[in-house]
């Protein structure tokens, strides 16, 4: 087996390094498990080491948010190792197992918790090329690992002989298994419109990014996923300001800076996976198939312009995510409860009958209907499914009111009709 | 010994030693956590067997689902904080029947594959099948050729299940008398 240097360079600059080394390896059993055991190996770190950047990026936006600098310190004006300091600070921290806590439970709670979120990243497409293992059954293997999550949470709560982590564990687990059920109703739209549930499928299929045929299954996906990361206005389970920390109450140092990390890992796949399934993931107007040579070689230099492309849509997603968190109040448990079960499941339910429906006869009425057409018609279905969900919820709320208050309502109705007349 | 006996070995040692400590642990919390250990176990059997449709399902239902279920149940019935129970109960007699039972199954189901060629050659299935494997699923649930029927029964069972659902948590109407 020949590898030439130059030519193991150019992969590695393209980032299909991996795939290459596959492909060269592919007659040789044992080095194919080496070469295997190294991409799983790069996969797992760099969504690890990613946390730096991401932890850093929250907390000075976040810090903007509200008025202040955040993190000015520790390497330069701009803080950029503040979580290289902070992490070494956990590091150095005694690790405290509280009396009585079953120890297995407790020490492999946040160790589970970073394998359930980095696990996530093996479907995670890149760029054209660029993917752990492209499954046929991506989508579906993402809902199971992250239905493992779980295990983790229940585990630390209940481990940790504190009653209020476990009761931390049992609200933590009812919200996720809750949102779980919209996050897998909303991300089946996509999955018809694609008709793949590999995540390559995904992308493939979106000549125009499914948020433009969808955008209400859309906004559903990214709520859910808002609550399934337990971020706010959903995380009133570690309400950092009035509860403690929910079920993780009694983690110190490293321990719970896993569960810290394995947060983050699951937000940045969230933001990343709401950006391939919606925005295209990796597509940025047909420059990602773009090839040159170099030295005589291919280089797929396209698959730079993807990797961008998908970092900067998850980016954008993620300053979505922090914006919230930094304007919006928390929801009480019974609020998050009912907003899941009476609406948001309703909601997605009704959306991915209308899609599968409409989406079936559309292809039977116009067979060779262009893909704008399409996306014009969904795009309509979801506008009137919208509208009909804000005048149910209007009538709902106003007739909530004249409950609440019949003397001032009744006051007040008739100036506002007299008000609607005019 | 190839890699894939190896995994096949560690995989199914995981879920057969798991699987004893279920039965033997006395903390009925740490059974409970040892089942899901074997229900992963099975899990990545099925993944060495190239069913990873399967193995996906599995972890989304054994453990994302039905041990959360029993773990709750547990948690909510029992002092679990002090439970350090017995395992051991009076359905020894059933158990064995249970055992002696599925013993036989297995033997039965092996010794009639035993020197077939599908032991010593497992059938290629092409890879278009394999790619479109979910797509076949879906499709043959709804074929009248196929499982309709037993679909639909399911899926009017479950319906049934959450209507009994719904109606057990509803909450009770005040009597006026």
């Amino acid at each position: 087996m020949q590898i030439d240097p130059i030519e193991l360079l150019v992969r590695a600059l393209d980032l299909t390094i991996l795939a290459y080394l596959r492909e060269q390896f592919a007659e040789q059993p044992t080095a194919l498990l080496i070469v295997n055991i190294v991409i799983v190996l790069t996969l797992a770190t760099v969504p690890l080491l990613m946390v730096f950047v991401v932890g850093w990026t929250e907390r000075k936006v976040l810090a903007r948010m509200q008025d202040r600098i955040g993190p000015n310190r520790v390497g330069g004006r701009y803080g950029v190792l503040q979580m290289v300091a902070d992490v070494v600070k956990m590091m150095t921290k005694e690790v405290i197992i509280p009396a009585g806590a079953d120890r297995w439970a407790y020490l492999s709670a946040p160790v589970l918790a970073v394998m359930t979120s980095v696990l996530l990243f093996a479907v995670l497409p890149l760029a054209p090329a660029v993917i752990g293992v492209d499954l046929n059954v991506a989508v579906f293997y993402v809902l199971a690992i992250s239905s493992v999550s779980v295990v983790a949470i229940l585990l630390a709560g209940w481990g940790s002989n504190n009653k209020y982590a476990l009761l931390g564990a049992f609200r933590s687990v009812a919200q996720l298994v809750s949102y779980e059920v919209p996050m897998i109703l909303s991300i089946l739209v996509p999955i018809l419109l694609a008709r793949s549930m590999s995540t390559i499928g995904l992308v493939e299929a979106q000549n125009i990014p499914f948020i433009v045929f969808v955008p209400v299954a859309a906004l559903i996906f990214f709520v859910s996923s808002l609550a399934e990361t337990g971020r706010s206005p959903f995380d009133l389970l570690e309400a950092e300001s009035e509860i403690v920390a929910g079920f993780h109450t009694e983690y110190t140092g490293m321990y719970f800076g896993l569960f810290m990390a394995g947060e983050y890992i699951a937000i940045m796949f969230m933001c990343a996976l709401f950006s391939t399934a919606f925005l295209g993931g990796y597509r940025f107007f047909g420059l990602e198939e773009l090839t040159t040579t170099i030295m005589g070689y291919p280089f797929f230099v396209g698959n730079l312009i993807g990797a961008a492309a998908l970092f900067i849509k998850s980016a954008i997603i993620f300053f979505v995510f922090m914006w919230l968190r930094g304007t919006l109040p928390r929801f009480r448990i019974d609020q998050l409860l009912n907003f899941n079960w009476k609406f948001m499941v309703p909601l997605s339910l009704v959306l991915l009958f209308t899609v599968a429906v409409l989406d079936k006869l559309i292809f039977v009425w116009f067979p060779d209907i262009s893909d704008g057409g399409r996306a014009l018609i969904h795009l309509a279905s979801n506008f009137l499914i919208a509208a009909a969900t804000i005048e149910i919820l209007r009538r709902r709320i106003q007739r909530q009111r004249r409950a609440l208050e019949p003397a001032v309502v009744a006051e007040a109705t008739p100036d506002l009709e007299h008000a609607h007349a005019h | 010994m190839t890699g894939e006996q190896f995994v096949f070995l560690a995989v199914s040692g995981l879920t057969i030693v798991a699987g004893i400590l279920v039965v033997t642990l006395r903390n009925l919390f740490h059974a409970a956590l040892a089942m899901m250990l074997s229900f992963l176990g099975v899990a990545g059997i099925y993944i060495t067997l190239g069913a990873g449709f399967l193995a996906a399902a599995q972890l989304l239902i054994y453990i994302g689902a039905i041990s959360i279920l029993i773990i709750f149940a547990i948690m909510l019935t029992r002092r679990m904080m002090q439970a350090q129970d017995t395992p051991f109960n009076s359905q020894a007699g059933a158990g064995l029947l249970t055992a002696v039972l599925s013993f036989i199954l297995l033997v039965f189901v092996i010794t009639r594959l035993w020197r077939n060629e599908i032991f010593d050659s497992p059938p290629e299935v092409p890879t278009a099948i394999m790619n479109q494997i979910v797509v076949q699923l879906g499709a043959d649930f709804v074929s009248p050729d196929a499982y309709v029927i037993p679909f639909i029964v399911a899926s009017m069972l479950l319906l049934a299940a959450l209507i009994g659902a719904v109606y057990v948590a509803w909450p009770q109407v005040e009597d006026e008398a």
